[in-house]
């Protein structure tokens, strides 16, 4: 039953002068008083102006090599800069798609030229990323994907429909999940395309989320050519290539700290005069984030080791919801709010937002069940 | 080294028993743990030990948990740390933790010591006073027994005497840090047991048929199983927070305080979790004494409680950082790496 042990969790004391160079590059760029509403937005938050900023401090591709643009820095120093920008709830929607999991694939999986021509805008801030899995018969069971690249003389031709689509309106490239090929095997016959989102064909359609927000899109291919130069890695690898990437996809302290902003102003309301109730719930709070730190870090201890903890990172990832879920549920028990959207009093706007955001912290980037199966199957239950 | 010791843990514990009786130690096991230098486990090198890590040789209170072990092995690892700490003689036999009582003028000693882990076979108490005094106990007590509901000692002692020269020493830490040394032990020794339950429920799933197949095939079954591996991860976690804050520092004391206290909460609130999937996947076979899950899951309710229950170290952390005033959540959390 070993799987389920996380290695010990290195330490990140050696980073503190990185951790305040963050703190204080946030707080000139933010401003001292970053609205805890647009706090709580944590990585959905879109601002390409900030990207840039990032870009420009070296906080973006920083696990890349230098000749790709990078800063060839640790996956503890990256966790280090990422965490950061979560807990202040900083605008990094833009860039976060490329760099958590698609600049780590272009590495692995792309051709030079690929690399060459991306990778360096990704750590610039400059070029974003959407990621094309789901679509309308294909959510959790993904290998129901029926989006089809034929191969003709000039490369593809991809026709099908893409959905909920994350900043499809934004992207530069979106990694596409299609079929290639017939295959006996439901998840053969599947690759990634890298898709140039200004290629004729393509339509972007807004989806607007119960909050109201467009975060994401239905994306659809009409006859779209693509070059051959636009296959990342091998066809038919898809499958196990998306997996893989799905390690990072999970992995972050993304996922246990997109309610952060509103554990933090529940905190703020109740820190006048913390009754019992309050100081049990926030004492409880801070130990299971202490926690889940702790996990994440062992988690990004193994990416810098080469090893792969999608395991781990699963685990992190259904623990973390747990707890992003629960915060909501707690606030309201210890300091009553009716949720507005908007409202000018901080603790209620910024409960509203998180209470619209938490269901989607269980879907998103697999659905608990789908992860708990993941986990069940680990223990040779399946 | 480390493997050498978990190996030594391992087969020393896992071994099946015939001496144990309804609760207190068997002297041949003791000597079988002693032999071993278990007791010595967190010792530095210096101070007679064998310079393993604190995880390495927590993980000797997480293996004894995970065969529900009968013996005080981590208390008196602990006691030991103690006393090495304190210039204080080591324990020459099983050894204790106790908080409690002041010191009196002429060395004298009295009053009654509560739910003292392995009170009636220890040898040797360690005894956190009121006035901060760390002192070596050997004798001058009397025993009123007690249980926790996995049948492990937890005695009331009355103390009546006046202590030999040389018996007492200065605290060197805050009394906070004692009990959340403690809680350390548990922590680990709860991830012991949950690990093991888990163990023990995911073969009774595979296993047991109804419907014609193993019940582990059904999609509700697999869930819940898969709640308490995160669970387990959680704890197993916990354990490795507070062994890699071990030991506390002068400078360091308030955090170290801060980060067992999490541990424990994490801990205890797993571990409540695991007993009751352990116990529903299992049936009503888990439900007999004859069936060895309740030995497990009976030290899991038993150990969450002990050296302070989730509430009572939520608040403390609470405390800790509410006290502070200016300090955001965010810094708290961070400065504790
Ligand atoms: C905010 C948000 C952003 C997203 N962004 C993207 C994106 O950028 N790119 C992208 O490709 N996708 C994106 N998604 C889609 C996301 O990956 C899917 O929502 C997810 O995979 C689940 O698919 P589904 O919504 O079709 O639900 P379904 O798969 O239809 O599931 C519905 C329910 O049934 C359960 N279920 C399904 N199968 C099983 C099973 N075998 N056993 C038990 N229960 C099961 C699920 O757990 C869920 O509770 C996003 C989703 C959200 C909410």
């Amino acid at each position: 039953m070993n799987q389920t042990t996380f290695e010990p969790a290195p330490s990140t004391s050696q980073f503190a002068s990185l951790r305040k160079e963050v703190r204080d590059f946030l707080e000139e760029t933010l401003g001292k008083h970053y609205p805890a509403a647009e706090q709580a937005r944590s990585w959905t938050g879109l601002d390409t102006g900030f990207s840039r900023k990032l870009g420009a401090r070296g906080w973006l591709g920083m696990t890349l090599p230098r000749k790709y643009g990078g800063h060839q820095r640790t996956a503890l120093e990256r966790y280090v800069v990422v965490e950061e920008l979560l807990a202040a709830g900083a605008p990094v929607a833009a860039h976060w798609i490329a760099d958590r999991q698609s600049a780590p694939l272009l590495l692995h999986y792309g051709t030079e030229q690929q690399r060459i021509d991306i990778l360096p805008r990704i750590a610039a801030g400059e070029c974003y990323f959407c990621i094309g899995m789901s679509e309308p018969n294909s959510g959790s069971d993904l290998a129901a994907a029926t989006t089809r690249a034929e191969t003709i003389d000039s490369g593809y031709l991809v026709n099908g429909t893409k959905l909920w689509t994350t900043n499809g309106h934004a992207a530069h490239y979106m990694t596409l999940f299609c079929r290639t090929s017939k295959a006996e095997d439901r998840r053969g016959g599947m690759s990634q395309l890298l898709v140039d989102m200004t290629t004729p064909g393509i339509s972007v359609n807004p989806i607007i989320d119960l909050a109201g927000e467009h975060h994401f899109n239905d994306v659809r291919f009409d006859n779209v050519v693509l070059p051959s130069t636009a296959l990342l890695g091998q066809e038919g690898d898809g499958w196990k290539q998306v997996m893989g990437e799905l390690a990072f996809e999970r992995s972050g302290p993304e996922r246990f700290l997109s309610s952060f902003a509103l554990l933090a102003e529940l905190i703020r309301v109740v820190s006048a005069a913390p009754d019992r109730h309050s100081r049990r719930a926030v004492g409880r709070l801070l130990s299971h984030l202490m926690v889940l730190r702790h996990m994440s870090r062992s988690v990004a201890g193994m990416l810098e080791r080469g090893e792969n903890p999608s395991l781990q990172a699963t685990i992190v990832k259904d623990l973390g919801a747990v707890l992003e879920q629960e915060i909501p549920e707690i606030a309201r028990s210890v300091a009553p709010v009716e949720a507005e959207q908007g409202s000018t009093a901080p603790y209620a706007s910024t409960f509203a937002r998180t209470l619209l955001a938490a269901p989607s912290f269980s879907l998103r980037g697999g659905t608990r069940e789908i992860l708990r199966g993941i986990i069940a199957r680990s223990l040779d239950l399946r | 080294m480390s493997d050498m010791v978990s190996e030594t843990a391992e087969r020393l514990f896992s071994a099946p028993r015939t001496d144990d009786g309804e609760g207190g130690l068997s002297q041949a096991f003791w000597a079988q743990i002693s032999d071993a230098g278990l007791p010595l486990g967190l010792l530095d090198e210096s101070a007679g030990g064998f310079g393993l890590t604190a995880r390495e040789a927590l993980s000797i209170a997480r293996i004894a948990a995970a065969h529900a072990a009968k013996a005080p092995a981590a208390e008196t690892m602990l006691a030991n740390w103690i006393l090495a700490n304190a210039g204080l003689d080591l324990a020459e036999g099983p050894a204790t933790i106790a908080f409690g009582l002041t010191l009196g003028k002429d060395l004298k000693l009295s009053g009654e010591l509560q739910r003292v882990p392995w009170g009636r076979d220890a040898a040797s108490i360690v005894l956190l006073t009121q006035d901060r005094k760390v002192i070596h106990l050997s004798g001058g007590w009397e025993c009123r027994h007690g249980l926790n509901l996995a049948d492990e000692p937890r005695d009331d002692l009355i103390v009546d005497c006046t202590l030999r020269p040389g018996r007492a020493a200065d605290a060197n830490f805050d009394p906070k840090t004692y009990l959340a040394l403690c809680a350390m032990l548990r922590v680990a020794s709860i991830s012991g047991a949950a690990q093991a339950a888990l163990g023990l429920t995911v073969t009774y799933a595979n296993d047991r048929v109804q419907f014609g197949k193993p019940i582990g095939k059904n999609q509700a079954i697999q869930q819940n199983l898969a709640i308490m591996a995160t669970q387990v991860a959680a704890a197993c976690a916990a354990a490795d927070m507070v062994a890699a804050a071990f030991p506390p520092h002068a400078a360091n004391e308030a955090i170290f305080q801060t980060i067992a206290a999490a541990a424990k909460l994490r801990a205890g609130e797993a571990a409540g979790i695991c007993a009751s999937i352990a116990h529903q996947v299992h049936g009503a076979i888990g439900f007999t004494h004859e069936y060895q899950l309740h030995p497990l899951t009976k030290r899991l309710w038993s150990w969450r409680d002990e050296f302070g229950s989730e509430n009572h170290w939520a608040e403390e952390i609470a405390d800790a950082f509410f006290s502070e005033g200016d300090v955001t959540p965010w810094d708290f959390l961070t400065r504790q790496d």
